[in-house]
């Protein structure tokens, strides 16, 4: 579904990811693993449109997108849910829910029908739909964007370190919640710091060091290679 | 829903003012600075909705307002137009040229933005000033037609403009309500604060930036229109620098990014600065002072500041109904739990 070729990415002379190559399935979750400025937010930059290749292309469903401006990649079925819950915080959730769903605009049957969808998911959002964003708690705030993220209704969603900040608690739901979308048909592109409750429902890892990727494979693999239980599980 | 109702009264009592107002006082004068600073507000307006809600400071807005202006005085005295046809006509020349100018700028962003129409408009103001054969150069065009007859109705008297702009005015306010709580507006918003996650959420920002940047040459076009008509002759001065900084010390001090900012800053300052007139150069000693501390302290404006403080309020008042409630309950269990004893 998503092929990342070669992909190299430069911030002026600094290299900010080298060579990396990543393979998605459709209905799969795949995880990226590393430390802070690995390259995984340059890598969903690099898919979400925000950042250009050096090198190097990227292919979803058999089309290049790394040349297309990051509103049709949206378009095309690609959405990303940034790091650190960026929100609009004066808007009303309801608000930022709905221009989550701006692609779609034109279709007002779909989009209500989405925003149900979301407040199934998070029915504490419904409650709150009236309240600006920035009054919520950090969970509430991951909740509002990830169905931001959904109301674009995406084939691919990428999930920047939803678990960041956030109570062990509340990262299980994330987690059980992000399982939930997959098992509906989203594929789910996931970065991550947290790998044990990652790789738990991931079916397949990339770990990224310092801008390229150094040990890839499926969950089970990743859990029982020595380094990787070492730097990331700690066990 | 109180406040909803209060503000619709509020909003209600001002339109039937102003449209009072010129028989509440029998001074010309007064109706005259009146008229003067409605056409400041519509340029006000045009420059809220791209610096104050999209976050791009524009530097070049006296510029698409002397563009307006000329526009309407050249079509009307050298080509002998119209007038309605003309005004259309010099509404249609800013927004185009600000749609070139929008394309170019827009590349730019935050400072960068500013500095580049800062230029823009100054390039603006020589063309005026330079282009003797066409625009009259520092000598300015003068015998330039008030507004035309609209069937019946005659617009000759200071009155009758009045409240022709008035009627603009209030046009200007509407479409900027719309505009400001419709997607478009709440696309506008998502723009100024960040332009990368609003991109992620698939607006494009080259599309919806270009779309603010015409309305709000427009509206200065079409407050450019409604001076030279008013005012009857113009010169290059009016597409000058310090008109531009002029209208946004109006929006600085009413409140920039709001509906209402606008309207009570140009008010504000046009009066104040019509009572220090006997002060002449000196009252920049007074408003020097008075905006800095207003720009520390409120740094959203006046109308911005008193939205904050009602905030508080009512936010204030709700931890305490909150507090009340749990210590009646607190009362009910202590009571509950003494009964079971």
């Amino acid at each position: 579904m998503l092929k990342i070729n070669n992909v190299s990415v430069k911030y002026g002379s600094f290299t900010a990811i080298r060579d990396i190559n990543i393979e998605v399935e459709e209905g799969e979750i795949v995880v990226l693993l590393g430390a802070n400025g690995a390259g995984k937010s340059t890598t969903f930059n690099t898919v979400s449109g925000l950042n250009r290749p050096f090198q190097g292309e990227v292919i979803f469903e058999g089309s290049r997108i790394d040349k297309m401006s990051p509103d049709r990649i949206v378009k095309a079925g690609i959405a990303q849910c940034a790091e650190g819950r960026k929100l609009f915080p004066a808007m009303s959730v309801l608000e930022n829910l709905k221009m989550g769903g701006y692609v779609h605009r034109r279709h007002r049957d779909q989009i209500k029908k989405t925003l149900e969808h979301v407040f199934e998911l998070f029915p504490i959002l419904e409650e709150k739909k009236d309240d600006p964003a920035g009054s919520l708690s950090g969970g509430q705030q991951q909740m509002v964007a990830i169905g931001r993220a959904l109301m674009a209704k995406p084939k691919l969603m990428m999930l920047d370190e939803p678990s960041i900040g956030l109570a062990p608690l509340i990262v299980e739901q994330m987690f059980e919640v992000i399982q939930q979308i997959n098992k509906e048909g989203t594929t789910i592109l996931l970065a991550e710091q947290n790998a044990n409750a990652a790789l738990k429902i991931a079916t397949k890892g990339y770990v990224f060091e310092s801008g390229a990727v150094v040990v890839e494979g499926t969950s089970e693999e990743l859990f029982t290679n020595d380094e990787v239980r070492k730097a990331y599980i700690g066990a | 829903m109180a406040a909803f109702f209060k503000q619709r009264n509020v909003i209600a009592a001002l339109i039937i003012f102003a449209i009072i107002f010129p028989f509440i006082t029998n001074n010309t004068y007064f109706v005259h600075v009146m008229t003067l600073s409605f056409i400041w507000m519509i340029g006000v307006y045009g420059l809220n909705l791209l610096a104050g809600y999209t976050g791009y400071l524009s530097l070049a807005h006296a510029g698409f307002f002397a563009i307006g202006a000329y526009a309407l005085s050249l079509l009307t005295t050298k080509a002998q137009l119209n007038y309605w046809v003309a005004f259309i006509l010099a509404l249609i020349i800013t927004s185009v040229l600000g749609l070139v100018i929008g394309l170019i700028s827009l590349r730019t962003k935050e400072h960068f933005f500013a500095i580049y129409t800062l230029c823009v408009g100054y390039i603006i103001y020589l063309v005026i000033d330079k282009w003797d054969s066409l625009t009259g150069g520092i000598r300015g065009l003068i015998g330039i037609p008030g507004p035309g007859n609209i069937g019946p109705i005659e617009f000759t008297t200071p009155v009758s403009n009045y409240y022709l702009v008035l009627f603009f005015l209030l046009l200007t306010v509407l479409v900027m309500y719309r505009i400001v709580h419709s997607l478009t507006g709440r696309t506008f918003i998502a723009i100024r604060n960040s332009e990368d996650l609003a991109q992620t959420i698939g607006i494009s920002t080259m599309k919806n930036k270009l779309l603010v940047f015409v309305i709000s040459t427009f509206f200065a076009g079409l407050s450019g229109a409604l001076y030279a008509s008013f005012i009857r002759f113009i010169g290059p001065d009016i597409g000058y620098i310090s008109i531009t900084f002029d209208l946004l010390t109006y929006l600085l001090v009413g409140g920039i990014g709001t509906l209402s900012g606008p309207i009570v800053g140009t008010v504000l300052i046009v009066w104040v600065s019509q009572q220090l007139q006997f002060l002449q150069d000196y009252r920049m000693l007074i408003f020097g002072p008075v905006l800095t501390l207003l720009v520390i302290f409120y740094p959203r404006g006046i109308v911005g500041g008193i939205a904050e403080s009602l905030m508080k309020r009512k936010q204030k008042k709700q931890a305490r109904e909150e507090q009340l409630v749990m210590a009646k309950k607190s009362v009910a269990a202590t009571a509950a739990s003494n009964e079971n004893r």
